[in-house]
C-alpha cells in the first residue's frame, strides 16, 4: 500500500511503528515535502492479515528467523522444541551483554520462542552498537520490532 | 506540478460533477519505505537458496485423502535412506501430522540455529520437519494466537507462511531429496505450486477404488497444467499381500489405479501392496523397508527409490547443488 499526500502528490514516508494494545499495530507515515503526519491504525484482524503473510510494515529492522512465523504465532508451542546452538568460534560475533533484569524478563519469555526473541534482542543491540540489553532496551526494540507479547 | 499528476486533474478536492482520476499503484514512483514486496521477494528468495542445495524435491500428493501419502512418504524416505541417500521430509499436513511419528523421529528438540533449524534425525537417518514436533499436546488441534475473529481470512495465509517456512527455514544440509507429503485438497497442491513451481517430480498416490481414481484425475490434470513433470502414480493397497505365502489378493473391486493410468498416459512408478505390517511398522517408527526389505510392499518402495535416484542420476550437468558437485 502507498499513502499520497494529496495536496504535495508526493508518497508518505513511513516513520514508526507501534503496538498500543489490543491487537492494534500502529504505523506513522509522513509527507516529506509539507511534514503532515498521517498514522494508520489496523484492526486486530487486519494486524493478523499482515503478521500472517511473515512481513513487516514499515520494513524489517532485523533480519528474518528461522520458523519466525510459526514460533510466533503457533499456540501451544512446546517449551522444549528447540535447544539454542552454538555460532562456530570463527563467526562468532562481538558479544552482547544482558543486564540480570534482562536475563530475568527473558526467562518470562515461554520456552518455544526463548531462543528466537533473544536472538532479535541481540541482534537489535548489536546493530545499534548497544554493549548491554536491559528492560530498557528490550521495550524500546519491542516497539519498534512490532514484537508483540515479546 | 504534482498535483496535477497525483489526481490527473489538478483538483486538491472533488467539486460538484468532477472526478478525481488517481493514478495506478504502480504508476506512483517511490515506496512508502514498508518495502511489503521487496519482503516477499526476500522470502521467496530465501526458499530458493534454501531448495538450490538440495537434489530433487519430490512432492507426495493425491487430493484424496485416506489413501496413504503419509505412509508412502515415510517408507520412501526410508527406502532411500537405506539406499545411502540423505533425505529430508516436510510433513505438509499441519493440522493433521503425522510424518514425524512415522519417521521415529521422537521428541528430541530441533537445533536452533541462525542460519536455520534442524531436524533430530528420524528412522534412517531422515531429517523430518512437523507440526508435531512442535506442539506440546499431541492431541491439541492447530491453533494460532489470533484475535479470535474471522479466522477464514487469514489462516490460510498463515498455513502458506508455515509451509514456507519449513521449506526454507531447516537446514536441509545439501539432501539429495527433500519429499513434501501434501495433505488432502486439490487448493493444498496449489499452494505448494505456489512456493516451489519448479518441483523436481510429483507423485500422485491412488488406490484401485473408483472413488480415488476420480479424485486424483483432478489432480493430476491440475499438476500437468501447472507443468510439473514428471508426474507419476503411486498405486497403493493393490490388493492383500498374503505375510505368509507372500501371494496378493484384490482388495477393492475393479482397477482405478490402472484405469487412471491408460485413461490419461500417467505412469505408474509403484504398485504397494495392503501388509498389516506396513502400518505396524510406521506406528513403531520403523517404516517396513528398514527392517524387512524381503517383504512385497518394501521391494515396491525400493523399486519406487530407485525412480527417483534415476531423476538425481539424470540431472543435466550443472543442476547438481554446489555443495556436492566435488563429490
Amino acid at each position: 500500500m502507498k499513502f499520497l499526500c494529496i495536496g504535495c502528490d508526493e508518497v508518505m514516508g513511513f516513520v514508526e511503528r507501534q503496538l498500543p494494545g489490543d491487537g492494534t499495530l500502529a504505523a506513522v507515515f509522513s509527507c516529506k515535502t509539507c511534514g503532515r503526519e498521517m498514522a494508520m491504525l489496523t484492526n486486530p484482524m487486519e494486524t493478523q492479515l499482515v503478521s500472517s503473510m511473515g512481513v513487516k510494515i514499515g520494513g524489517r529492522e532485523v533480519r528474518a528467523q528461522p520458523l519466525e512465523a510459526t514460533r510466533s504465532g503457533l499456540e501451544g508451542g512446546r517449551r522444549e522444541a528447540f535447544r539454542e546452538a552454538e555460532p562456530p568460534a570463527r563467526r562468532r560475533p562481538p558479544p552482547v551483554e544482558w543486564s540480570p533484569e534482562a536475563v530475568e524478563r527473558l526467562g518470562r519469555v515461554p520456552g518455544f520462542v526463548r531462543g528466537m526473541v533473544k536472538r532479535i534482542y541481540t541482534d537489535y543491540a548489536r546493530e545499534r552498537e548497544i554493549r548491554t540489553l536491559t528492560p530498557e532496551v528490550m521495550d524500546t526494540a519491542r516497539a519498534e520490532l512490532g514484537l508483540e507479547g515479546m | 506540478m504534482g498535483r496535477a499528476r497525483g489526481t490527473g486533474d489538478g483538483a486538491s478536492s472533488p467539486g460538484a460533477g468532477r472526478v478525481r482520476r488517481f493514478r495506478t499503484y504502480a504508476e506512483v514512483e517511490h515506496g512508502t519505505g514498508s518495502a511489503l514486496l521487496e519482503q516477499v521477494t526476500e522470502q521467496r528468495a530465501r526458499l530458493a537458496r534454501r531448495l538450490a542445495g538440495v537434489g530433487a524435491t519430490v512432492a507426495v500428493a493425491s487430493g484424496k485423502g485416506g489413501v496413504g501419502k503419509s505412509l508412502v512418504t515415510a517408507n520412501l524416505a526410508a527406502a532411500l535412506a537405506s539406499r545411502g541417500r540423505r533425505v529430508g521430509a516436510v510433513d505438509a499436513d499441519l493440522n493433521g501430522p503425522s510424518l514425524a511419528r512415522m519417521l521415529g523421529a521422537g521428541t528430541a528438540p530441533l537445533e536452533d540455529r541462525e542460519t536455520g533449524v534442524v531436524p533430530p534425525p528420524g528412522a534412517g537417518g531422515v531429517r523430518v520437519i512437523s507440526m508435531e514436533l512442535l506442539q506440546e499436546r499431541e492431541d491439541a488441534p492447530l491453533r494460532w494466537r489470533d484475535p479470535g475473529t474471522d479466522t477464514f481470512l487469514w489462516q490460510s495465509s498463515m498455513e502458506a507462511t508455515v509451509l514456507r517456512e519449513f521449506l526454507a527455514d531447516v537446514d536441509w544440509g545439501d539432501a539429495d531429496v527433500l519429499l513434501v507429503d501434501v495433505p488432502p485438497g486439490t487448493d493444498k497442491i496449489t499452494r505448494l505450486l505456489e512456493l516451489v513451481p519448479d518441483l523436481s517430480a510429483m507423485l500422485l498416490v491412488t488406490t484401485p477404488a473408483e472413488i480415488s481414481r476420480a479424485v486424483v484425475a483432478r489432480s493430476l490434470r491440475l499438476v500437468r497444467d501447472a507443468g510439473v513433470s514428471p508426474v507419476a502414480l503411486v498405486a497403493n493397497m493393490t490388493g492383500y499381500a498374503c505375510p505368509s505365502c507372500n501371494r496378493r489378493h484384490p482388495l477393492f473391486p475393479g482397477d482405478g489405479a490402472r484405469e487412471l493410468a491408460r485413461a490419461t498416459g500417467c505412469p505408474i512408478w509403484a504398485e504397494i501392496p495392503f501388509d498389516p505390517r506396513l502400518g505396524e511398522a510406521t506406528e513403531r517408527g520403523r517404516p517396513l523397508v528398514l527392517d524387512r526389505p524381503d517383504a512385497p510392499a518394501a521391494a515396491a518402495f525400493a523399486g519406487l527409490a530407485g525412480r527417483i535416484e534415476a531423476l538425481l542420476d539424470s540431472r543435466p550437468a550443472g543442476t547438481v547443488p554446489a555443495g556436492r558437485a566435488a563429490q
